[in-house]
């Protein structure tokens, strides 16, 4: 199975819904228009020539300055022919919700609930939406760019002393 | 057959009046003198300075040198907590409550730059310092610290035990400390 293949059989269903299409780091890079997202990997998943039966991992991205900024990244595997695809999605800060896709991997759980600790991505649907790493009083989403990475409390470290 | 030499220390009487058959002192030396020369640690180990302390603990530094090669891994027969290593927040308040399990009189250490001021783990996530949950009595600065570092830490402890009067745990300053960190209510 090669990419055009993956790319065919997936314009066929969602022409519409794919916004852009690259190779990166040897991997398909398919980047889907949020309202299809979880169409797409059932469609990915549940089609017997696609076959993508795992799902590697998902997680979050924040680029503030697109129109789109805050993003999901899932990473599917063809476990038979051993081929990976990459698809993104992007949703705006206003509304960042997607569908959840524990129904089709359980595996999602956790890592939707992570996506969901740093970056504030509302998963619809999902059975446990609450923080998983982070303190549970945390009021706000650490990875957002928007928050300092640096603890705000800390009162030894001048920059004089280092020499910024 | 010569003499063997004794193979244990015998720690040195404090100051007082001596006559035949006569020693007098204040209690507070006394117990101080027991107390530091039997210090049982908790060890809280949560990242590298946890394994330099396994070795100081071990034949080669020996912390039993010290009469404390009796670890209390329960918090309620604990004289000293030795936390050694990273706080993150959501340990925090595990930190806490391990200190407040102990009876007093208790110690704490704060072993290395983590657990003395967050090091380099300067991070909405980490803990600055263990002091902004539990008051600290010795601070063991480094990254990580040397097994002779953690005694001489170890030792800083000893000298405090050993000097500290029985007024102080009852004292309102030693209740105040206690209730700015929220665990006298």
């Amino acid at each position: 199975m090669d990419n055009t293949l993956i790319i065919g059989k997936l314009y066929q269903q969602f022409s519409n819904d794919i916004l852009n299409v690259d190779v990166s780091s040897d991997m398909l890079s398919v980047t889907i228009a949020h309202p299809v997202i979880h169409e797409v990997i059932r469609f990915l998943k549940e089609n017997p020539e696609l076959d993508f039966g795992f799902l590697t991992t998902l997680c979050g991205i924040h680029y503030p300055d697109r129109g789109l900024p805050l993003g999901v990244v899932y990473h599917l595997h063809n476990l038979r022919e051993n081929v990976r695809v990459r698809i993104k999605t992007f949703v705006p800060l206003t509304d960042p919700s997607l569908p959840t896709i524990t129904d089709l991997f359980s595996a999602a759980n956790w890592m939707e609930r992570e996506t969901y600790d740093f970056y504030g991505i509302i998963f619809q649907g999902h059975p446990d939406l609450t923080r998983i790493l982070n303190v549970e009083y945390l009021d706000f989403f650490p990875l957002r760019k928007e928050y300092p990475l640096e603890d705000p409390t800390r009162e030894d470290k001048d920059d004089r002393y280092f020499g910024r | 057959m010569g003499k063997v030499p004794p193979i244990y220390n015998i720690a040195a009487p404090p100051d007082g009046y001596e006559a035949p058959g006569l020693f007098a002192t204040t209690l507070d030396k006394v117990i101080g003198l027991a107390r530091k020369n039997s210090i049982w640690p908790l060890p809280f180990a949560t990242s590298c300075c946890g394994i330099e302390f396994m070795a100081t603990m071990g034949a080669h530094y020996d912390l039993g040198r010290f009469g404390s090669e009796r670890l209390s891994f329960s918090p309620r027969q604990a004289d000293l907590l030795m936390v050694m290593g990273t706080i993150a927040k959501k340990m925090a308040p595990v930190v806490q409550q391990v200190y407040e399990q102990m009876a007093e009189p208790r110690w704490v250490l704060a072993v290395g730059a983590c657990a003395s001021s967050g090091g380099i783990f300067d991070t909405y996530s980490v803990l600055q310092g263990i002091d902004r949950i539990v008051p600290v009595d010795v601070y063991v600065p480094g990254c990580p610290p040397r097994p002779e570092q953690i005694i001489d830490g170890f030792m800083k402890i000893q000298a405090q035990v050993g000097k500290e009067t029985l007024r102080r745990r009852y004292s309102q300053e030693y209740r105040d400390l206690l209730t700015k960190y929220g665990i006298l209510k």
